[in-house]
């Protein structure tokens, strides 16, 4: 039982790290521009699709993967320079509506490419299987995998924003916007470059995440509002905050959703008490952030 | 540029007449479609109380329309099947009358509204919005995981629920009963704009600091408005339920809040008749693009962005001047 609960908190921290990547995304763009982007859903899928599509037909999941990086970069480039710079000074419903009028254009757009069926990622060999952790865990090896791609990246953003250069000028713009393109920095060029960012970073875990599921159009909404819950409890515009509120979110539903049904059945004698709570319960959890803390864990007050 | 009282009246003369015409010329698929345009202006209606007059702008209105259509649902399948929902000290039975069933609809959308708005409405801004997206799919979940009432099957009212005097089942009748229920919604919304607590709310959108120094709670007002607007978008969502004798998981998903704040966007903000002009387009283009294509929501996308982009006020702020000013 203690491994089984070992394993399904590893799945837990997996799925927070893979939060981690579209919820970093979402919330730098927040921090940044102040635009609130329903959208970065659509990129997890414009990436998944990508890896998907060239890894069918190359034969080779790290090349797969690659294209989900650079085409989820690409379409954020697109969307950023045609639609969404401007949205950044107009009001939150605006941004709302504009960026769910992209998401339907992406959806059915990709279903006009790929039909309705969803495509599969297999998991390359070299990954494949699992492998003995301390402790005589046996867990997938692609999982694990994916928990250190989500660290690094998260080591590499944090090295990105306060080691260098344009790492400097994001946290400028987070903090005074005019300012910083008073002193001659090309903002518009900074803000796609954040956005272009941000939809890499989507892009990488929708490939990653449909390796394990299926990939699929509508794949991405699901995530999108589960990453609104990360942002939430973490607090706005917080990479520390995203992060997190990320591995709590993915700790909390992975655990919630193994042990409640267990719980509910040993004490009223079945486990659907237990599934429907499980089903709620990260949003459970954001509503406690909230009565405590409405600014998030790591937010300044607003 | 007319006035927007004249066009006011000419929209709901021209759903009215829409829904005459279609009777008298045996077209009761025509009425059907007046029917759910009619529904979806009282979803719309809802929302625009609390994004137009009270400024908050929640993606979460699925969750009331959801709620309205399983009240009705919930009550018509214990109908159905002849068991009390409730059997304690006092027995609650399902019913099929469609004045309690939706009554109980507003009542449960109010209870709601009530949980969702004191939560989220310690927020604002982005936050509000993402906070009542998040709670609305909350409750999709929960409809989903809940086995008693069909979990992703739904639930099907076999009979359309009754009305006294009426024979619901007739299209044209069924659609009276809603256009009647519009207009009283209407003249409702129109009272409470104009009424002190109406007047509050309009300040509260645009000045709260200057609101609160003369000794209104903003909270409060606003957690009313919420509330208010819950109430009709769940009476909307039990009409639904009624309309199709069907209810399911995806009355829930945001995707119906979406495009409830479509048919606000599309009439324009704050407009008493906006959503009502919004939602009969919607279903018009929903039914003359839905037939050439099936993928008819990429031009309903690319529409939406364009008026988003580059065509501020919607149908009514470009057809008609502003009665009084509003937007300060």
């Amino acid at each position: 039982m203690s491994l089984l609960i070992a394993e399904q908190f590893l799945n837990g921290i997996q799925l927070g790290v893979m939060l981690f990547l579209m919820a970093a995304g979402l919330t730098l763009v927040f921090g940044v521009m102040g635009l609130i982007n329903l959208a970065h859903g659509s990129l997890y899928m414009v990436g998944a699709f990508a890896a998907a599509f060239v890894a069918a037909n190359t034969g080779s999941y790290l090349l797969g993967i690659v294209a989900s990086v650079v085409a989820a970069a690409v379409a954020g480039v697109l969307i950023e320079t045609l639609v969404i710079r401007r949205l950044y000074k107009r009001d939150h419903l605006d941004q709302v509506l504009a960026t769910f009028a992209l998401i339907l254009i992406f959806s059915e757009g990709t279903r006009m490419i790929f039909g309705s069926f969803p495509l599969y990622l297999s998991i390359p060999d070299a990954l494949g299987g699992p492998i003995t952790l301390p402790g005589g865990i046996e867990y997938p090896l692609f999982r694990l995998t994916l928990i250190a791609m989500g660290l690094l990246v998260a080591v590499g953003l944090y090295l990105l924003i306060t080691k260098t250069r344009v790492g400097m000028q994001i946290q400028a713009g987070e903090a005074d916007r005019e300012m910083i393109s008073a002193l001659g920095v090309d903002i518009s060029k900074l803000y796609t470059f954040v956005f272009a960012l941000g939809a890499a970073l989507a892009g990488l875990s929708g490939a990653l995440v449909g390796t394990l599921q299926s990939v699929e159009v509508g794949m991405g909404e699901p995530v999108l509002i589960m990453a609104f819950v990360v942002i939430v409890i973490g607090g706005i515009g917080s990479i520390q905050g995203a992060l997190v509120g990320a591995v709590l979110v993915g700790v909390v539903q992975t655990l919630g959703a193994f042990l409640l049904p267990i719980w509910s059945k040993m004490l009223f004698g079945s486990p659907d008490a237990g599934a429907v709570l499980s089903s709620m319960l990260i949003y459970i959890l954001m509503a406690g952030v909230l009565l405590i803390r409405p600014q998030g864990l790591m937010g300044q007050a607003a | 540029m007319i006035s927007e009282r004249y066009l006011n009246i000419a929209i709901w003369v021209g759903v009215l007449g829409f829904a005459l015409y279609a009777n008298f010329s045996g077209e009761t698929y025509w009425v059907t479609l007046a029917t759910r345009a009619t529904i979806f202006a009282i979803a719309g209606i809802g929302l625009n109380f609390a994004l137009g007059y009270g400024g908050l702008i929640s993606f979460g209105h699925a969750a009331f329309f959801g709620i309205g259509g399983y009240a009705v649902g919930i009550l018509a399948s214990h109908a159905q099947s002849f068991t009390p929902i409730y059997d304690g000290f006092v027995t609650i039975d399902g019913t099929q009358s469609m004045v309690i069933a939706w009554g109980a609809a507003v009542v449960a959308g109010a209870l709601t509204a009530l949980l969702i708005g004191a939560l989220s409405l310690r927020t604002s801004g982005a936050y509000f919005i993402m906070i009542t997206l998040a709670f609305g799919q909350m409750f999709y979940y929960f409809a989903i995981s809940w086995p008693a009432y069909g979990g992703e099957d739904g639930i099907s009212i076999y009979v359309r629920n009754s009305f006294p005097g009426l024979n619901t089942l007739v299209p044209f009748q069924f659609f009276c009963l809603v256009f009647t229920v519009l207009t009283i919604v209407i003249l409702l919304v129109r009272t409470m704009n104009k009424s002190p607590f109406g007047l509050a709310l309009n300040a509260v959108r645009q000045m709260p600091q200057r609101v609160e120094t003369v000794g209104i709670a903003p909270f409060k007002l606003r957690l009313i408005a919420f509330v208010i607007s819950g109430m009709i978008t769940a009476l909307a969502g039990a009409m639904f339920a009624d309309l199709n004798r069907y209810v399911s998981p995806a009355m829930f998903s945001w995707h119906v809040s979406g495009e409830i704040m479509v048919f606000v966007i599309l009439g324009g903000v704050a407009r008493l008749m906006g959503p009502v002009i919004g939602a009969a387009t919607f279903v018009a283009f929903e039914e003359v693009l839905g037939r050439q294509s099936e993928h008819w929501l990429i031009y309903l996308g690319l529409a939406l962005l364009i008026i988003v982009l580059f065509a501020k006020g919607g149908i009514v702020g470009s057809l008609a001047r502003r009665g009084t000013a509003r937007h300060g």
